[in-house]
């Protein structure tokens, strides 16, 4: 494997006493796309957390060779503020404030500018979410759940974004993803998060192959799902 | 008539003081969820330190500006104290406020004693309409409208004023794009403390001073502030000048006793009102 991005090893984070996390061992190498899947529950947004360091962990490291910006569940947009303010506010940790980078990358969003984000629909936010998030100019783009409450349509295309950026820029990106289908489509490799453990790990394949993972998360197709096919008729 | 025209006229003068202190609690409240209710002791802090440096010799404009430097960083400090820690519960942020608002007491009493006090404004009168008033509601007037348009240019003009907003609008949000939330919060009580500092130096001169007085600014004040619900400043200033005039007509008119009924009684009509409102959306 390339260099590590990211290291996690035995990771465990407790909300009081409830353990979210147990000793969770996960990489992401530079310029990689990985997938991360499981239940609702499952602890995949306390990872990302925790990797984002807004939450601390009881136990284990966490190491990180460059920078990760989280695209949060939910979009999370500053709601009244423009899609331009939105955009320069994720540059806060970095010099460069001028959006031309992520506009050139994102073209709608120079569109969409003066907009007010609040305003803009589900897909457009999610743009502008992960715009405010390349701001940062992260090495790892932690991104929860993509294509929630998204159209299949508006998903692909941001899928497409998605690709681009990382073929382009070589920034690495950990999907947590409800729709398992497009998560081993966009990634070569995937982690499986159940009850706060990692109960597998592998290539997008080797997963979609996978009798418990069909059986779990592909509605128990019979058949190997080809990876490459679409998987529009997720439900959204 | 003439009479109608001067209660206006002192009126809008308080009213721009009520929504400078509205404003406070605001900036304050937005930010980091918080009711300041050291809110008043801002301005009364800055009353003092104006007194003692302008008995010190020290000239107007420069004691003035040393008061309200000094209320700024009292809101720096009241911010350190009741959010600093992390995971400090709002409910005891809120009371640690009520906890230092009496510290100030102690403290004011201690420097300046329980007696009240009086330091000057702009001295003489100015003629309006055949009317004979104190140059002072022209200082008080102008002076939030400076305010005023300087806040509205920080927090919609400037990056650091948006950073506020954001914080103010979604604090997750905010955090994961690494901004400290936790010290904008404190540089919000700062505001909060220069906005509380000017009210007390523009208005105080045309009151007498003594500690407690800042129970009054801050109940005129938080009224006002609930215009908007406590998150808009536009309405806080409204809230101000209705505030402000509806108790200088009840005093011209009827009785002067009768005028601090004013802002409770707004206070709890918009509680009634908005909680009928937010009932009826359920």
């Amino acid at each position: 494997m390339a260099e590590a991005l990211l290291e996690v090893r035995g990771l465990t984070v407790r909300y009081g006493a409830a353990v979210a996390l147990a000793d969770v061992s996960l990489q992401v190498a530079r310029g990689e796309m990985v997938a991360l899947v499981g239940p609702n529950g499952a602890g995949k947004t306390t990872l990302l957390n925790a990797i984002s360091g807004v939450i601390r962990p009881a136990a284990g490291r966490i190491q990180l060779s460059g920078r990760v910006t989280q695209v949060p569940e939910g979009r999370q947009l500053f709601a009244d503020m423009s899609v331009e303010d939105n955009l320069r506010i994720g540059a806060w940790s970095v010099r460069q404030r001028d959006p031309a980078a992520v506009y050139e990358l994102l073209p709608r969003l120079r569109e969409l500018r003066g907009r007010i984000a609040g305003t803009l629909s589900g897909g457009e936010q999610q743009m502008v979410a992960v715009g405010r998030a390349l701001m940062s100019t992260p090495d790892l783009l932690a991104i929860d759940e993509l294509s929630l409450g998204l159209a299949p349509l508006v998903v692909d295309s941001l899928a497409q974004y998605l690709r681009s950026l990382n073929r382009e820029r070589a920034t690495a990106i950990l999907l947590v993803e409800q729709n398992v289908r497009l998560a081993l489509e966009l990634c070569p490799r995937a982690y499986v998060l159940e009850a706060g453990q990692i109960v597998l790990s592998g290539s997008a394949e080797e997963l979609a192959s996978s009798a418990a993972v069909q059986a779990a998360y592909l509605g128990g197709a019979p058949e190997p799902v080809p990876v490459a096919s679409g998987g529009e008729d997720a439900e959204a | 008539m003439s009479a109608l025209l001067q209660y206006l006229i002192s009126g809008i003068a308080t009213g721009c003081a009520f929504a400078l202190v509205a404003t406070g609690f605001v900036t304050i409240h937005r930010v980091t969820g918080v009711v300041n209710f050291a809110q008043g002791g801002f301005a009364i802090l800055a009353g003092y330190v104006t007194f003692s440096a302008l008995r010190a010799g020290l000239p107007h404009g420069v004691s003035e500006l040393l008061a309200v430097l000094l209320a700024t960083a009292a809101g720096g400090v009241v911010g350190v104290i009741s959010i600093g820690r992390r995971g400090t519960p709002l409910l005891a942020s809120l009371i640690i406020t009520i906890g230092l608002g009496f510290l100030f007491y102690a403290v004011e009493v201690a420097i300046w004693g329980d007696q009240p006090l009086q330091f000057e404004g702009v001295p003489g009168v100015f003629s309006l309409a055949g009317l004979t008033l104190q140059r002072q509601y022209l200082l008080i007037v102008a002076g939030a409208v400076v305010s005023f348009a300087a806040l509205l240019l920080f927090f919609n003009r400037t990056y650091l004023g948006k950073i506020f907003t954001a914080c103010a609008s979604n604090a997750y949000a905010a955090r994961l794009a690494g901004i400290n939330v936790t010290r904008v919060g404190i540089a919000a009580f700062a505001v909060g403390g220069l906005l509380g500092g000017l009210a007390g130096v523009l208005l105080l001169p045309l009151r007498s001073l003594t500690f407690d007085s800042d129970v009054d600014l801050a109940v005129n004040g938080f009224a006002a502030a609930i215009f908007g619900g406590l998150q808009r400043p536009g309405a806080a200033l409204v809230g101000g000048l209705v505030i402000g005039v509806a108790e200088a007509l009840v005093a011209g008119y009827s009785h002067a006793s009768y005028q601090k009924g004013v802002s409770l009684v707004l206070i709890v009509g918009i509680l009634v009102w908005q909680a009928s409102r937010r009932a009826q959306a359920d």
